[in-house]
């Protein structure tokens, strides 16, 4: 388990990057300085930065920035993009209607 | 952008059926079948939607289902990814604000 | 509701799930296939160049044809595939939950094989959500299979086997492709494919990376610069292009999401998030397999292995055969596969700077900085040979795994030997007939066959080409050299075309005798 407040003084303070505002999860616009910013408030892993900012959540499930919030976030922690816990994976693994979720298991008419 | 009559590998493409669809109200032609998403590239549309967000536009990224980029209303229905749905004849195709076609809402 | 029961429910159509349903359908299993798309066959419809490889492999034959080539074995042992079927759930106890048009449906296998393949990687950089900035996956889906250009001009990104072939597919669609840049020092993917690239003159900028995509609506223009040791960009280095669209072909990871769902053990590599799995593709839960790219990144032709290797293995697990008819079967799968493992590429050497062949010569730096081999490394290798009359001038210079030209020549000219990954030898003392069948079989195009003297002061260069318009005979233009630059004048003597050269035509180009080592690509005049 890592010490979150010993991380954080490690780390120090967050300090804006001029690239902060670039886009890291093109579905929920999230940016790489929220995301730095997240980490700097005590959030190591990818399931809970994605359930404060939704990176990842959108419609595309994080096929595409996943790879990249798992580095920005390693990159902040110090550590290889390996070492950052994975977020967890659950079903549905693709979007999928609520509509057609809610009738699974039901009688069909 | 330019269709591909023929390729060196494949050689010609094959004749289709051509349909006529609506994108924002205009009238447009491309091939039944074929991703609405090249259907808008050959007339010439790059943005399929602008972002709920920041307002900013996106158009087609990975162009097969994954990315989710290139989604449009189309025939009323928002979230359609644009880029594996087949165009049919009279289909309504609108570029998608948000998650609507009402620009006004963004 | 109850469940529909399958002895094998196999997740993804692509090269190595089609594979596994076919080897344990041939055992006498009845499989059921599921993908989310609307076409079999994974990524290799889109595979439009020729596979290396020996024999066995199906080499120099062109991707999508191996495709059809499968859907058609597929049919004949009855695998039975559902397509636009999303598999949106994997569960321990090998139970699935499939979205098939408005309904969710429960599958249960007594075993599962999981061949989901690998989603490409992204870099992001300012304006990189503009339309006109696509992976290499969406160009190649758009030439390949849509008929449509991605694009006018275009910038591609990543120097790997996937960026190398796609700008090369850009190119035969009739696109301009203005620049390949790597942030990479060199280039990463076979030496082969970068120099058919650079022939036919896209310039290659290694340590650089893209700074800003241009443009309000969409792409207009882009800006690379080039990267320091601290991965910086170097003040001043900057480059601009006018471009309508910017590829990414920034590697693949595998997409094993579901195998982390059902509880399988999992890795965090380099090389991506994997099951942990033994050879034949078994999970660390039992029944639960997974073959292809999904539990590692590698070509096609390694996953059609592997996904036989786990067929078989599955078919053992069920009672099909025995455990002995299982061993011979995956020995023999394991050494075509081993042999795909070989070489300069091989695995172990990813990232690594290999400095000499396994025959002792030194590596080609210009090919891995620039894209081609400089006229002076070229003599050295042992394919590149010159003698009175025509012969083959193999420029092979990498160690790859990769044969078909020795059995291309039927006059014997050309040795590889045992070894899959050796250089090829031209021996002069056979005789060159010209047929130039090892030109049409190379698939790097790095086969081109050159007479010295046809007449006083000319001599000719046959070389492989897949564009179009085809230049016909009499035809005049200029001879681009191995950097894609301007040699000299050049008369087009001679153009062949056959069924056994698929779709590989042969140039025959008339040049000054002192040129014939120079020109390797012609261009016609404009």
């Amino acid at each position: 388990m890592v010490d979150v407040q010993e991380k954080l003084k490690e780390m120090g303070p967050y300090v804006e990057a001029p690239d902060d505002d670039m886009l890291v999860c093109r579905c929920e616009e999230v940016t790489k300085g929220e995301i730095r910013q997240a980490v700097h408030a005590g959030m190591f892993t990818i399931e809970e930065i994605r359930r404060y900012l939704r990176s990842g959540m959108g419609l595309c499930q994080g096929q595409t920035c996943g790879k990249l919030v798992k580095g920005i976030v390693s990159r902040e922690l110090g550590v290889a993009p390996t070492d950052v816990e994975p977020a967890v994976a659950r079903a549905p693994m693709r979007p999928i209607e609520m509509r057609i979720l809610a009738e699974d298991g039901g009688e069909r008419a | 952008m330019e269709r591909i009559m023929n390729h060196p590998i494949l050689g010609e493409t094959p004749e289709r059926k051509l349909v006529t669809f609506t994108y924002d109200g205009k009238t447009l032609e491309g091939y039944e079948g074929e991703p609405i998403a090249t259907a808008l590239r050959a007339a010439g549309v790059m943005a399929h939607r602008y972002t709920a967000k920041r307002q900013e536009p996106r158009g087609v990224f990975c162009a097969i289902g994954r990315c989710t980029d290139c989604v449009m209303v189309v025939d009323g229905k928002p979230n359609v990814r644009t880029c594996i749905t087949p165009l049919v004849e009279g289909m309504t195709v609108e570029t998608q604000y948000g998650v609507s076609n009402r620009k006004e809402e963004m | 509701m109850v469940p529909e029961r399958y002895e094998l429910i196999v997740i993804g159509a692509g090269p190595a799930g089609l594979s596994a349903a076919i080897e344990a359908a041939k055992h006498g299993i009845r499989p059921i296939v599921f993908d989310e798309n609307a076409k079999p066959g994974g990524q290799l419809f889109k595979q439009i160049h020729k596979f290396f490889g020996s024999k066995e492999h199906r080499a120099k034959v062109r991707g999508f044809r191996i495709g059809e080539e499968l859907l058609a074995e597929a049919e004949e042992y009855g695998v039975k595939v559902v397509l636009n079927a999303t598999v949106i759930g994997l569960y321990e106890e090998k139970e699935i939950t499939v979205k098939i048009g408005d309904e969710v449906r429960h599958y249960k296998g007594d075993s599962v094989l999981v061949a989901t393949g690998a989603s490409e990687n992204m870099v992001n950089f300012k304006g990189w959500t503009l339309p006109g900035v696509i992976g290499a996956g969406a160009a190649q889906t758009m030439m390949n299979l849509h008929h449509i250009q991605p694009g006018k001009r275009v910038l591609m990104l990543g120097s790997g086997n996937v960026g190398l072939v796609v700008s090369f597919q850009l190119l035969q669609a009739g696109c301009e492709v203005v620049a390949l840049a790597d942030a990479a020092p060199r280039i990463g993917g076979y030496g082969v494919h970068a120099a058919k690239v650079a022939r036919c003159g896209v310039p290659f900028y290694l340590s650089h990376t893209i700074i800003e995509a241009e443009g309000t609506d969409h792409v207009t223009g882009v800006t690379i610069g080039q990267v320091g040791p601290d991965w910086k960009i170097l003040p001043g280095s900057e480059k601009h292009f006018d471009v309508d669209t910017i590829c990414l072909a920034v590697g693949l990871s595998p997409m094993s999401q579901l195998l982390k769902q059902a509880g399988c053990e999992m890795a965090d590599t380099k090389g991506g998030y994997v099951p942990v799995c033994a050879e034949d593709g078994a999970t660390s839960i039992d029944g639960i397999y997974a073959a292809g790219d999904v539990s590692g990144i590698e070509e096609a032709s390694s996953a059609m292995i592997e996904g036989r290797m786990s067929g078989a293995t599955i078919a053992c697990y069920l009672g099909y055969i025995t455990e002995e008819e299982k061993k011979a079967r995956v020995q023999e799968l394991e050494s075509a596969l081993l042999a795909l493992r070989k070489g300069m590429f091989a695995p172990e050497n990813r990232g690594k700077l290999v400095t000499r062949t396994e025959e002792g010569i030194d590596t080609s730096m210009s090919l891995l900085e620039h894209g081609f081999v400089a006229e002076e490394e070229i003599t050295r290798y042992p394919g590149v040979t010159r003698k009175v009359g025509i012969h083959p001038v193999m420029e092979c210079t990498q160690n790859i795994p990769c044969n078909p030209c020795q059995d291309a020549c039927p006059k014997g000219c050309i040795t590889i030997g045992e070894n899959i990954t050796s250089l090829p030898v031209v021996d002069t003392e056979k005789a060159c007939v010209g047929c130039g069948m090892c030109v049409a079989s190379c698939s790097g195009q790095a086969i081109f066959l050159v007479d010295e003297e046809v007449e006083p002061g000319y001599g000719e260069v046959t070389l492989p080409y897949e564009f179009l318009p085809l230049p016909q005979e009499g035809d005049r233009g200029v001879a681009l050299g191995r950097d894609g630059k301007e040699v000299c004048e050049a008369v087009v003597s001679k153009v062949r075309s056959s069924k056994a050269f698929d779709h590989t035509n042969l140039l025959t180009i008339k040049v000054p005798t002192d040129m014939v080592m120079k020109a390797r690509f012609f261009k016609v005049e404009s």
